[in-house]
């Protein structure tokens, strides 16, 4: 029973693998990549690693793969144009594939474990304390043993990640970001005068402003909207 | 006689296709009655009746709406993609059923009561942002479209925080079971010592779900009705079950992490004669009338406010509570162990 629920998993998961490098719409090939990370979520919950399975659906199938289809589905493809493509550089992806592949099979053939090596840690699996969940033994072994590594890893993705911050982040001359702080501080005085005036009378007859001049340049966020940026100060209303 | 017949694979397969029946059945037909709360409600807050027509008190409109919805149109536009165009409303819809087989509803009563119950959540409302992103894409729509790409940007961020916040609530478990959760509440319910976590997730459960004041994936007043826009009859019931079913899950959801699940308020004599089943329905009951009353009261998130409020606020206040609860529970020697 549960080999033919492997073989469901694992045939599928092929296929769906295969669907995406031959779909000819790269949405359909980004849908069928999810469908294969299903799948190998399910291969993983076959193998009793529920909590691999678990987080393998919330990282790549929730949060990875949905940035994927985000950007595939604003691309604007010319199908014919990767047509041609495909003429010209299928020549060189078979040869870079059968590279990989005949590296793969050398290391596969030549693999050979030193019997000087230490066991490996398995996080007290087989320990006589008492069958632990998988979690727990995935938590030990990475936060306790290997917590040195783990760390490492995360500050390579932290680098990687201000890394594209600081290549897409460009700071807008014409800035129309909100300042929140900036929003609450400002009083009823800055803003509001109240003008008591006779009939008639235009309010700048006796200098009155609705604003109180140069208020306006203390509040709004310099730069944005025509207001010359705070250091040039030429727009001062005097 | 039971035992014997239930003990044989067909027997199984028979006792969990019942078993589902029993939490699915109750979910639609509340499903059903959760609309007509909502009109009620919002009625009786801007002073309206609501609907009063069909049935005392408007009882049968939820079953006016369904009949008026499936004997409609069914439209597909026709540079729409097909299959993904019918796949995605199905998608939502099953998905907020599917999520429901892990809830306990009563000390280790679940359909399927595992050891990662949280992330089995966590993973489900995770992937309700395909319905909508591929709805939004096979629709062939401008507004479709843009109403897809908030939403998946939205959902994104906000599920950063609702995991930090499971986190902070995990620490204090020391197991990922479900039942263990509020087995771990017997004391104290965690909306007590942990209280800002709660209303931080009670907002991003809001943002989760696409519902008020976080609706921009639909902003009726700028993308017409956003990812949902081109379906009509059944496919668009669908989603709209889909999108009630996952308040009623969120508001699950909110009431096992925070408000102690089948648990009575106290452990004392008239409390415990109430069955844990009507405790958690009362609780679900009441996070559903928040949300409602949050719909009622809020104007809709600016999309700048939103990432803003998602990014720049939540994530660094559940990141230091986080540190800061495994901080306490080291210090206090609380911290939960071996549990799993």
């Amino acid at each position: 029973m549960i080999q033919l629920v492997f073989y469901v998993f694992a045939t599928v998961l092929v296929a769906s693998a295969a669907m995406v490098i031959s779909a000819r719409n790269p949405v359909h090939s980004v849908l069928f990549l999810i469908l294969g990370f299903f799948n190998a979520a399910g291969l993983f919950l076959v193998a009793g690693a529920e909590f691999l399975a678990m987080i393998l659906v919330i990282v790549y199938v929730g949060a990875v793969a949905v940035l994927f289809l985000f950007v595939v589905m604003m691309l604007d493809i010319d199908f014919t144009k990767m047509r041609e493509g495909l003429q010209r550089y299928a020549p060189f992806g078979a040869a870079v594939g059968c590279v990989l592949f005949a590296e793969l099979v050398m290391a596969g053939l030549h693999w050979v474990t030193s019997p000087a090596v230490p066991a490996p840690i398995t996080g007290g699996l087989g320990e006589p304390g008492g069958p632990m969940t998988n979690t727990a033994a995935l938590g030990t072994l990475i936060y306790t043993h290997y917590i040195l590594l783990f760390q490492l890893c995360g500050l390579i993705l932290l680098v990687a990640m201000i890394g594209a911050i600081t290549l897409t982040l460009r700071e807008k001359p014409t800035g129309r970001r909100q300042r929140i702080d900036r929003q609450h501080g400002r009083m009823r005085e800055d803003t509001l005068e109240m003008l008591d005036l006779p009939l008639g009378n235009g309010t700048t007859a006796n200098g009155g402003f609705l604003r109180p001049p140069g208020s306006y340049y203390d509040t709004a966020v310099p730069g944005s909207y025509g207001i010359p940026s705070s250091d040039s100060g030429e727009g001062e209303a005097k | 006689m039971a035992h014997f017949f239930f003990d044989t694979v067909i027997g199984h397969v028979i006792l969990i296709v019942l078993e589902a029946l029993a939490v699915l059945v109750p979910l639609l037909i509340a499903v059903a009655y959760l609309t007509l709360m909502e009109r009620k409600v919002m009625a009786a807050m801007q002073l309206r009746r609501g609907p009063n027509v069909n049935g005392i008190f408007g009882l049968l409109q939820a079953f006016a709406d369904a009949i008026k919805m499936i004997t409609k149109e069914t439209i597909i536009p026709s540079g729409a993609n097909r299959f993904l165009f019918l796949f995605a409303p199905f998608l939502t819809f099953s998905l907020a059923m599917v999520a429901w087989a892990v809830v306990p509803t009563g000390n280790g009563l679940a359909v399927a009561n595992i050891n990662v119950g949280i992330l089995y959540l966590l993973a489900i409302s995770s992937l309700g942002v395909y319905g909508i992103l591929i709805a939004g894409w096979a629709s062939n729509s401008k507004y479709a479209f843009l109403g897809g790409l908030r939403s998946a940007a939205q959902m994104v961020s906000y599920e950063v925080s609702i995991g930090l916040v499971i986190v902070s609530v995990l620490l204090a478990v020391g197991s990922l079971n479900l039942n263990d959760i509020i087995l771990a509440q017997r004391h104290i319910w965690f909306c007590v010592p942990m209280f800002p976590m709660f209303i931080v997730f009670f907002i991003s459960a809001l943002a989760e779900t696409n519902r008020a004041p976080f609706d921009l994936p639909e902003g009726e007043s700028e993308l017409v009705a956003g990812f949902f826009v081109e379906y009509s009859s059944l496919s668009f019931g669908l989603f709209f079950l889909g999108e009630y079913a996952n308040m009623i899950l969120m508001s699950g959801m909110v009431s096992i992490l925070f408000l102690g699940g089948w648990l009575p308020p106290l452990g004392i004599a008239p409390f415990t004669w109430i069955p844990g089943p009507l405790w958690l329905i009362a609780k679900i009951i009441f996070c559903l009338f928040v949300f409602i009353w949050t719909r009622a009261t809020f104007p809709r998130y600016r999309y700048d406010q939103l990432m803003r409020l998602g990014w720049k606020v939540f994530l660094p206040v559940s990141l230091l509570w986080m540190i800061a609860t495994a901080g306490f529970l080291l210090a206090t020697g609380l911290l939960p162990q071996g549990v799993s």
